[in-house]
């Protein structure tokens, strides 16, 4: 039987935790729940030609799913998205694994330092340096064409192809800082029994750290997911609006008519993307693990 | 004082504290070219007062800043005259009269009433203008064939031709493309204008905004620029002297900002004084060649040197205005409608 005294502490307990946790409960409905709940309401406004109040109407949504351009948005922003993960994931898993397991410890320090270098310059200015490299008057064919190697510039910038490589720049660091922290978690001693039991290196690296890795790589997904998906910098000035993502056409939106409902919708759409990616990758992060 | 107390009168602070301020003080919404200090300063000086300027870019962004705003926080902005009636019907302008302001040194294709006057009442004061048609470097391409408007589409500039990325101007250039007035158009005409976007689309290395395609006829990334003009060339003319812009003897289209004061501005009397002086002579030599952009200044007495006049074509103007077609004015349905085919445009394959 429990007595009054433990269940008075229990009682204390689980109020201290709720005290703990109210300032990120509160964070979260100010500046997350209650926004978004802004713009549930505004979405359901569509706007006025003189400015007057609208009356609750499903116009926007309407006008938003029956444009067949703004549909096209939503695809042509998943399947980006899509390509930049598996890149960033491909890319950064060997250079976090090399930095985990065979370089010695104080290497990794400066490994890891550099990998966080393109975080410490802005968005915009990442965007416009590899313009300098891809554009037409760029460094990649000022050298094609002074090897002769193509009469006039070839077409590197300004289309979905830079956006991506764009996007990848940053986010393999993204998915390598991941990763590499999830790795090094791992404990060694796995990875010596299977190859004590028989296992040849390859297959003790299939069979043991890659399924333990899991979590780094689908935590380093989602953020790339969550990051990509509502970015409107890098498609804006790599991608030359030879096709447009979301976020272009929710500026689009904003930029000319101030037609909040209907950016409202289009943000809200995002936003089910971005909950539907969490409800498939949330079991293979387990994020205590990390 | 408490914690609490404290947070209240933080809360209190902020929810009283306007992003425009009060006493001495002139409160205007524009754009990048009337904040010199060269500009400004006189009708500071003169008249004991200071301007509050808040940078805004488009109508959309006097609309966001408004929604922020208390009534009578602003009280004069810059804007895309084409959007005069908009805002005309949401009753934010307050009424001018014509007599007190320079309308008789004011070309009158410029002062037309289409693009000032709601119900034959005058509202916006045009200031400046300009077009939106083709420039180019000439070291790269034979100005000659610039002249005409279809030779944008021609495939030995394939990849070397950026599109300005604002659909009005565009829509309304390759209109007058297809021989089309751009006053007449309507829904039925979009379907022959979208092909022919998707055409030029087809035979452009890039669609961006101000900054980008500038920056890319700059910097050689591109030889032509559709929907270009004085804006992209004059202000980089020292720099970059083989930059040059044409109107094509199809015609092209002319932009044109202008001032008004708000209905709910609490010294309206002192907001027309701005206006006039911006309109004044020698304010619109200054506005005229802004360190931001340059454009033709609306007023035909401003004061401009020999060098200035020689870049802005002044001479060419009265031939350039009147093969020129102003911004269409718009009902918001159809601009919904231009914009939608716009971006069935961008995401053509």
């Amino acid at each position: 039987m429990v007595s009054s005294n433990e269940a008075r502490a229990a009682s204390q307990a689980r109020l201290a935790g709720f005290g703990f946790a109210l300032p990120a409960v509160a964070w979260i409905a100010l500046f997350f729940g209650a926004p978004l709940v802004v713009m549930a309401v505004y979405s359901l406004l569509p706007l006025t030609a003189d400015g007057s109040p609208p009356q609750l109407s499903l116009k926007a949504y309407h006008d938003f799913f029956g444009q067949p351009a703004y549909v096209q948005a939503i695809w042509n922003s998943v399947v980006t998205t899509a390509i930049v993960v598996a890149i960033s994931v491909l890319l950064a898993y060997p250079f976090a694994y090399v930095l985990a397991t065979k370089l010695p410890k104080r290497w990794q320090r400066f490994a890891l330092a550099c990998a966080i270098l393109p975080f410490w310059t802005s968005y915009v200015v990442r965007s416009y340096a590899w313009l300098l490299v891809l554009a037409p008057t760029g460094i990649i064919n000022w050298i094609l064409i002074n090897l002769h190697l193509t009469e006039r510039p070839i077409t590197l910038a300004y289309n979905p192809n830079a956006t991506v490589l764009g996007f990848v720049h940053f986010f393999i660091m993204l998915n390598a800082l991941t990763i590499y922290a999830n790795l090094v978690q791992i404990n060694p001693r796995y990875v010596l029994a299977a190859q004590d039991l028989g296992a040849s290196a390859w297959r003790s690296f299939l069979a043991v750290t890659l399924p333990l890795s899991v979590p780094g790589m689908a935590v380093g997904a989602f953020l790339t997911v969550v990051l990509c998906i509502g970015d409107f910098i890098t498609p804006q000035i790599l991608g030359g609006n030879k096709e447009l993502l979301l976020p272009q056409v929710i500026m689009m939106q904003i930029q000319r008519q101030l037609d909040l409902p209907m950016a409202s919708v289009m943000s809200l759409v995002l936003t089910v993307i971005v909950a539907v990616v969490y409800l498939m990758v949330q079991k293979p992060m387990r994020m205590a693990r990390l | 004082m408490n914690f609490s107390k404290t947070l209240l009168a933080g809360i209190a602070l902020l929810a009283l504290a306007p992003a425009a301020q009060a006493a001495d003080t002139l409160n205007v919404l524009t754009w990048c070219d009337h904040e010199d200090p060269a500009l400004l300063e006189p009708f500071e000086q003169a008249n004991g007062v200071k301007i509050n300027f808040k940078d805004i870019d488009s109508t959309a962004a006097i609309l966001a800043v408004l929604g922020q705003s208390k009534p009578g926080d602003w009280d004069v902005l810059v804007l895309d005259q084409t959007d005069t009636g908009r805002l005309v019907g949401m009753k934010l302008l307050e009424p001018l009269d014509a007599k007190d302001f320079p309308f008789g040194n004011i070309p009158a294709e410029i002062a037309d009433p289409k693009l000032s006057s709601v119900g034959g009442t005058l509202y916006t004061i045009p200031e400046k203008f300009g077009y939106n048609t083709v420039a180019y470097n000439k070291a790269a391409v034979d100005p000659m064939a610039m002249t005409d408007i279809n030779a944008i589409w021609d495939p030995k500039f394939k990849g070397r031709v950026a599109m300005y990325d604002y659909y009005v101007p565009m829509i309304e250039y390759v209109a007058i493309a297809l021989g089309k007035t751009p006053a007449d158009l309507t829904k039925e005409d979009l379907p022959a204008i979208k092909d022919k976007l998707i055409a030029l689309k087809a035979n452009s290395s890039m669609i961006g905004d101000v900054t980008t395609v500038q920056q890319a006829l700059a910097s050689g990334a591109a030889d032509i620029l559709v929907g270009g003009g004085e804006w992209v060339t004059a202000g980089i003319a020292a720099d970059n002297p083989n930059l040059d812009y044409v109107i094509p003897t199809q015609g092209g289209v002319r932009w044109q900002q202008a001032l008004a004061v708000f209905a709910e501005s609490k010294q309206k009397d002192l907001a027309k004084k701005f206006v006039q002086y911006i309109v004044s002579p020698e304010a619109q030599g200054k506005l005229a060649t802004s360190s931001c952009y340059w454009g033709m200044p609306a007023n035909s007495k401003a004061v401009l040197n020999d060098a200035q006049k020689a870049i802005l074509r002044w001479n060419d103007q009265p031939g350039y205005i009147k093969v020129s077609h102003p911004y269409l004015q718009m009902t918001p349905d159809f601009d919904k409608a231009l914009q939608a085919m716009w971006a069935e445009v961008l995401q053509a394959k």
